[in-house]
């Protein structure tokens, strides 16, 4: 039994008179609400990045500038950051049409690679004679990259929709999986002279790139970018159009905001669990495809499985899962992943990332909550 | 023991407790009696801790108590049991009941423990295997855990919340042997209930409570009727009616034959329900919470699967159909959870209006969205049903409850339906909000839709319904009409709230004929 005579309480002298509140937001914040949070969480995750930059012994400032130069600095540099931004953006668009239902496809870099071993098949198998025109040979391989892609999306897919599997834990084995699958292509079947690599691609399986007219457009000498940037920005596009603007993407956001009040509306949800995964599935292999006719032209495992499908997890969730500016960021983390190459090859730039990431989602937190700072009343 | 004085505590929008009183002796069973909403979680949420009261004395044998959490309620004697068990299920009885506690420290002597809990439950009748998992357990056994680990940490006042509600008919046998074991101990029990069968066969008093005030305290149980006990909780006074015309209805549109399903936890819920519903009438479903009206409304607009029997619907069968079968054949919904299944929270109040229209034209064109029309639609329901919204593009989760709910009869209304099942349409709205919503149901009426309400107001129901069924235990125990522009009788409201606690119609009447005698 506790004595119920009151105790006194003894009276706190505060060192900081202040208290930070925080109280749920009733009212939608004002539309340059979003814009100017992100900003300021991009600010405040440089000056952390800076000091960390600074304690690390190197100078923030020039770290900075050099960061920029690296990858802005020139046409030619700009042309590396959007060589890079092209495969983040694909697997960026195939996480967010899978979260905007709230599955969290974590395999996209697994699609991805399977979508650039599908496309690798069409030319390593061969399926064409070498003198096949290319307006066969791509669309052929971006059908294949497509296919494998949306495999890779199917099955996860069908097990969480039959047998409630857990999509997280399904599509980040898939991942391993597909590495190993192509390293055994690679290593066995296709390699080149016992390299882990395939042979160089013919041309004809060449995505065109902008130095391919630089005879006409003198100004593209030397311009690595390539037609996978614009496939992206064509479906992103159309992604935004279905997501926003159709009937399914209307079913999708439905599902994803509240799953019975879509079952309440008639909505099947098994049946949208396996299309959504099968088109993000198909929309990584894309990107799988591109990256492999567009950039590498060969089939090697390093750099196709260099991360960008979980890169992608980070900018789909970054562009609030909004295919327009999934294209902005996508180019961002482009620019940080060639830049940060230059300072180190790995470390302090991926550290910044996570800053930024951090801070970004961090600051989700003041859209749904604002902050009070009230002075505590003396408590007699 | 215990005495709550003058108790008042609310909530946005509620009053729960408005100076309730409430005594309880030591070594009695006392049932706390309400429908849902009445306010009796809430005074023992007060009691052990969990809420502050506004004002009010609680005094615990003899002394005045201030909890400022649950720990002093324990400390003070109290311990409560919740409807959702608080168990770790991968641990065993006895690793749950020490989980907490200051003893003991580090060396688990769980063996020692072990005997200890096994005497603790031989005591008071507990049977449950100290070292079995959890899990394994049966929720009656849970149950018992939950019981024992509030008799180890000493408390001799037990308040159980709606304990029978989870419990298959045997168990609540077991359950009455415990409870009667433990106070005959000297243990003080608040049992909490709805349901007076229960009530009456296990309290020794009763105190009654309605829309946050007591309206009987302490009445002892073998002294009073189970009539008297319901009409006290259910009460008797018809605040308001509208204008209801008289109508004569049309065909059936709704038919249901025989009809059993079970609730989530496998529970039988429909023990064979058959009623019809016509064209252009209210046909109110009364009963207290809990007894198969969820169920009921979910089978009936395909949310839930039945085991067996027939739903037709204008002489379609549509039993286990899909909700879109339904939808698609002018089934309106108007569900019972506002936020969790009737809206989606964070997409616009245009995207919530068109969720039962959107496959067809105008709307859908040719697979695509027409936006400029859907805003056109959305503008209008929101000046048609006056929804007091900035613009049609804020997600619905800033919306008031009123507002919402307007959101949703909007939509279902819109839609000219054959048939409107509404559960529970006017809960937690104000006065206002209220009157709206019964004008528009009766509009539906003169629209001639068939409407099946499902209210846990009786006084709406009166109001509204063309004739009321009474459900109990997931059993239809009786129709009654209603006289439109007719004040119900006091006996009408007597043999309703009669069959609402358990009595079928015939049985009401058998007794009146008794009286008569």
């Amino acid at each position: 039994m506790s004595e119920s005579a009151p105790v006194p309480v003894p009276k706190r002298r505060r060192f900081f008179p202040y208290r930070l509140r925080l109280e749920p937001r009733l009212k939608e914040p004002p539309a340059w609400y979003p814009v100017v949070l992100s900003v300021g969480a991009i600010v405040v995750a440089l000056v952390i990045g800076g000091l960390v930059i600074a304690v690390a012994g190197g100078n923030p400032f020039a770290s900075y500038a050099h960061i920029a130069q690296a990858s802005f600095g020139s046409i030619g540099v700009l042309s590396d950051t959007l060589v890079k931004a092209t495969p983040i953006l694909m697997t960026s668009l195939a996480c967010s049409i899978a979260f905007r239902m709230k599955l969290w496809n974590i395999g996209a870099e697994g699609q991805f690679i399977m979508g650039a071993f599908g496309a690798s098949a069409v030319v390593l198998v061969p399926l064409f004679p070498p003198e096949t025109s290319a307006w066969v040979v791509l669309p052929t391989m971006m059908l294949a990259g497509i296919l494998a892609g949306a495999l890779w999306g199917l099955i996860p897919g069908l097990l969480k929709a039959k047998l409630n599997v857990n999509e997280i834990i399904s599509t980040l084995m898939m991942n391993y999986i597909a590495v190993s699958w192509i390293n055994y292509w690679i290593f066995a079947v296709w390699t080149e002279g016992g390299f882990q690599m395939s042979p160089v691609f013919p041309k004809n399986a060449w995505l065109p790139r902008l130095l391919d007219y630089a005879d006409a457009v003198p100004f593209f000498r030397g311009l690595t970018t390539h037609a996978g940037l614009l496939m992206g920005i064509l479906v992103a596009i159309l992604l935004w159009l279905v997501i926003y603007r159709s009937r399914w993407g209307y079913e999708i956001r439905l599902i994803g905001d509240n799953p019975r009040a879509a079952e309440y509306a008639g909505i099947n949800i098994t049946r949208n669990t396996v299309l959504v995964m099968i088109l993000s599935g198909a929309l990584a292999g894309l990107g799988g495809m591109s990256e492999v006719a567009g950039t590498v032209h060969r089939l090697q495992t390093s750099p196709i499985a260099a991360g960008y499908g979980f890169t992608g997890i980070i900018v789909a969730w970054l562009s609030k899962l909004n295919p327009l500016v999934a294209i902005l960021v996508s180019v961002l983390f482009g620019a940080l992943l060639l830049a940060g190459r230059e300072i180190q090859p790995s470390g302090i730039p991926k550290m910044i990332q996570g800053i930024i990431l951090v801070c970004l989602i961090g600051s989700d937190f003041l859209m749904r909550y604002r902050l009070h700072i009230e002075r505590i009343a003396e408590e007699a | 023991m215990v005495e709550m004085r003058r108790i008042c505590k609310s909530f946005p929008g509620v009053v729960a407790n408005d100076h309730v009183d409430f005594d309880v002796r030591s070594g009695e069973i006392h049932a706390l009696l309400g429908e849902n909403g009445a306010g009796k979680s809430t005074l023992m949420n007060v009691l052990a801790g969990l809420y502050k009261p506004e004002s009010g004395v609680i005094k615990i044998k003899g002394r005045v108590v201030n909890f400022n959490s649950p720990r002093d309620a324990i400390h003070a004697g109290i311990g409560m049991i919740h409807q959702h068990f608080m168990l770790v299920p991968s641990q065993t009885v006895t690793e749950n009941i020490l989980l907490g506690l200051e003893e003991p420290r580090f060396h688990l002597n769980l063996r020692e423990y072990d005997r200890i809990v096994f005497e603790l439950g031989e005591r008071f009748g507990l049977k449950v295997d100290p070292r079995a998992k959890i899990w394994q357990l049966s929720v009656g056994e849970q149950q018992r855990v939950e019981i024992l680990k509030m008799l180890y940490r000493g408390a001799d006042i037990l308040i159980m919340d709606e304990p029978t509600a989870v419990l298959a008919p045997q168990e609540i046998e077991d359950l009455f042997v415990t409870l009667r074991a433990m106070a005959a101990e000297g243990k003080s029990i608040i049992f909490i209930s709805h349901k007076l069968q229960e009530v009456m066969a296990i309290a020794d008093r009763v105190t009654v409570l309605r829309k946050g005030k007591v309206t009987a305290a302490g009445l002892d149980a073998r002294s009073t009727t189970r009539q008297e006990l319901a009409r006290q909780m259910v009460g008797r006074d018809v605040v308001f009616r509208v204008e209801k015309k008289p109508k004569e209805p049309g065909k059936v549109v709704l038919s249901i034959r025989d009809l059993h399903a079970d609730n989530d936890k496998g529970l039988p819920a429909l023990r064979g329900v058959s009623l019809d519903v016509r064209a252009g009438e209210i046909v109110g479903l009364a009963g207290v919470a809990g007894n198969g009206q969820r169920e009921l409304a979910q089978v009936i607009t395909g949310l839930r699967k039945c085991r067996s029997g027939q739903i037709t619907l204008n002489g379609e069968p549509m039993t286990n159909r899909s909700a879109l079968f339904g939808i698609l054949r002018g089934v309106a919904h108007i569900p019972e959870d506002r936020t969790h299944v009737g809206t989606a929270p964070n997409l616009s109040v245009t995207d919530n209006v068109i969720m039962k229209q959107y496959r067809h034209p105008p709307l859908d064109r040719h697979g695509f969205l027409n936006m400029p029309f859907a805003n056109k639609f959305a503008l209008q329901l929101k000046s048609e049903y006056d929804i007091m919204v900035p613009t049609v593009e804020t997600p619905v989760r800033l919306l008031s409850g009123g507002n919402l709910q307007r959101v949703i009869l909007a939509r279902e209304i819109s839609g000219h339906p054959s048939l409107l099942v509404a559960v529970q349409p006017t809960r937690g709205l104000d006065v206002g909000a209220i009157e709206g919503v019964h004008r528009l149901l009766l509009q539906q009426r003169e629209a001639n839709a068939a409407i099946l309400l499902i209210s846990e107001e009786l006084e709406e129901l009166l109001s509204l319904s063309d004739r009321v069924f009474v459900i109990y235990e997931g059993q239809i125990m009786g129709e009654v009409k209603i006289e439109p522009g007719e004040e119900p009788s006091s006996e009408l409201i007597e043999t309703i709230g009669q069959m609402m606690t358990g009595t079928p119609l015939e049985k009401v009447h058998l007794g009146k004929a008794e009286q008569h005698v």
